[in-house]
C-alpha cells in the first residue's frame, strides 16, 4: 500500500484552494475563479489517471474507459465506486455518487426561516458555493478522461443539492466529443 | 473529572480517515503550478501559499486539540516537540525533529527529512526563489496564533533547492496573554 495522509489534509487544502480563488484572487469574477479551479482539477486528474493506468492495456472503447473511471479510479480517490452509471449511447455519460465525500464535510446550510424570496436567495447562494467546490472534481474527471484519449466536457448537476443535505449526491455529466477521440 | 491522557501522533494518525498521499501531493502541486501561472511573481506565490497555510492552520488547530488531548504546554520547548511529534504525524504521517535551540529557548528549527508534499516534485529553473512548501510554515503560524503564540517562521533548508533536509526556523515573538472575559460581540 502506498503512502497515506489524513483526510483532513486533502479537505483543508481543497477548501482553502476554492476560497482563495473565489474570495481573494478573483472575488469579482466567479467564472474566472471557476475556470482556474477546474484547471487545477484537470491537472490532478490527468496525472492520476496516467499513474493508475501505467500497467494496463489500452481501453478498447469509451465505455471501457468510463467504467475504469467509475470503478478503479474513483476507488483510489474516494475508497468507493460510482454508484450509478447511465448513458444515452450517444456520447453522454452520467456518473452518480450517492454519497460524495467532498461535499459531505462542507456545511452548506441556508438560513432555515424567512420569506420565500430570501429562502430561494439563500438556496441560490448555497448552490453557487457548492458548485465552486464541484469544479475541482469535474476537472479531475475531465483530466482523467482526456488522458485516456477521450476529450470531453464535464459538468456537475447540483439541482438536488440543498434538498439532500445528508445524502450529498455528486452527479457528474460527461459529454464526450465523438469523432474527436 | 479525570484528566484525559494525551494521545500519541501515531495513535491519532492510525485512527484517522486516510486518503492516498498521491492525491494530496498532486493537488498541492497543481495549485502551486496554477498560482505560478496566475500570479507570475515567485515572491507573490510564496506569500499566497503562506497565507493559504495560515488560513488552514487557523482551522486545523481545532481538530488538533480535539483529537490529541494535549493540554497547555509548559514552555515553548514542549510546544515545538508537540508540533514535531504529534502535529506533523497526525496529519501528514511523518515526524519532524526539533534542533538548534537558541540560549533563550525561543527559537528552534523543525527538521523534516521525509515530506509527502514533495513526492514527484522537481523545480524547473524558472522557479528560483520559490519556497515550494510555504504552506507548511503558514499552517504552523496560523495554528500557533490560535493558541496565543505569535511566531515568525523562516525557511532555512529546502531539499528542492539542493539541501539535505527541510528546515523551518520557528521564532517565538511573543505570547499574547488571553483576555478574560471574552467580549460577546467579537
Amino acid at each position: 500500500m502506498g503512502r497515506e495522509v489524513s483526510e483532513s489534509c486533502v479537505e483543508s487544502l481543497m477548501i482553502e484552494m476554492v476560497s482563495s480563488y473565489c474570495d481573494r484572487f478573483y472575488a469579482t469574477k466567479p467564472e474566472l475563479a471557476a475556470r482556474r479551479i477546474e484547471a487545477i482539477g484537470y491537472q490532478v486528474g490527468h496525472q492520476l489517471s496516467e499513474r493508475y493506468t501505467m500497467e494496463r492495456p489500452r481501453f478498447s472503447d469509451h465505455l471501457e474507459a468510463i467504467k475504469f473511471i467509475c470503478k478503479d479510479f474513483w476507488s483510489e480517490i474516494f475508497k468507493k465506486q460510482i454508484d450509478n452509471l447511465k448513458t444515452n449511447h450517444r456520447g453522454t455519460f452520467v456518473l452518480q455518487d450517492n454519497r460524495f465525500r467532498w461535499l459531505s464535510h462542507i456545511s452548506l446550510d441556508p438560513s432555515p426561516d424567512g420569506s420565500d424570496t430570501s429562502a430561494s436567495l439563500a438556496e441560490n447562494k448555497v448552490a453557487q458555493a457548492a458548485s465552486m467546490h464541484l469544479y475541482f472534481p469535474c476537472g479531475i474527471i475531465r483530466g482523467a478522461l482526456t488522458n485516456l484519449g477521450i476529450p470531453c466536457a464535464v459538468s456537475a448537476d447540483i439541482s438536488s443539492l440543498p434538498a439532500c443535505k445528508f445524502l450529498c449526491p455528486g452527479l457528474f455529466i460527461c459529454g464526450t466529443y465523438k469523432g474527436l477521440g | 473529572m479525570p484528566a484525559v491522557a494525551p494521545r500519541s501522533g501515531e495513535a491519532i494518525f492510525a485512527s484517522a480517515e486516510h486518503v492516498n498521499a498521491e492525491l494530496f501531493t498532486l493537488t498541492y502541486g497543481a495549485i502551486v503550478r496554477q498560482l505560478l501561472t496566475d500570479l507570475e511573481e515567485v515572491d507573490e506565490v510564496n506569500k499566497q501559499l503562506d497565507q493559504m497555510g495560515y488560513n488552514i492552520g487557523v482551522r486545523l488547530i481545532d481538530e488538533f486539540l480535539a483529537k490529541s488531548n494535549v493540554s497547555r504546554c509548559v514552555d515553548f520547548k514542549e510546544t515545538a516537540e508537540v508540533i514535531a511529534k504529534v502535529g506533523f504525524k497526525m496529519f501528514l504521517g511523518v515526524t519532524a525533529t526539533v534542533t538548534n535551540w537558541d540560549a533563550e529557548g525561543t527559537t528552534c528549527s523543525l527538521v523534516l527529512e521525509d515530506n509527502p508534499l514533495v513526492d514527484f516534485v522537481e523545480l524547473p529553473d524558472m522557479c528560483q526563489g520559490l519556497h515550494y512548501c510555504s504552506i507548511l510554515s503558514g499552517v504552523i503560524k496560523g495554528a500557533l496564533e490560535m493558541v496565543s503564540m505569535k511566531t515568525e517562521i523562516t525557511w532555512i533548508r529546502d531539499m528542492l533547492l539542493g539541501d539535505d533536509a527541510y528546515e523551518l526556523q520557528v521564532k517565538l515573538l511573543k505570547q499574547v496573554p488571553e483576555e478574560y472575559p471574552y467580549k460577546d460581540d467579537e
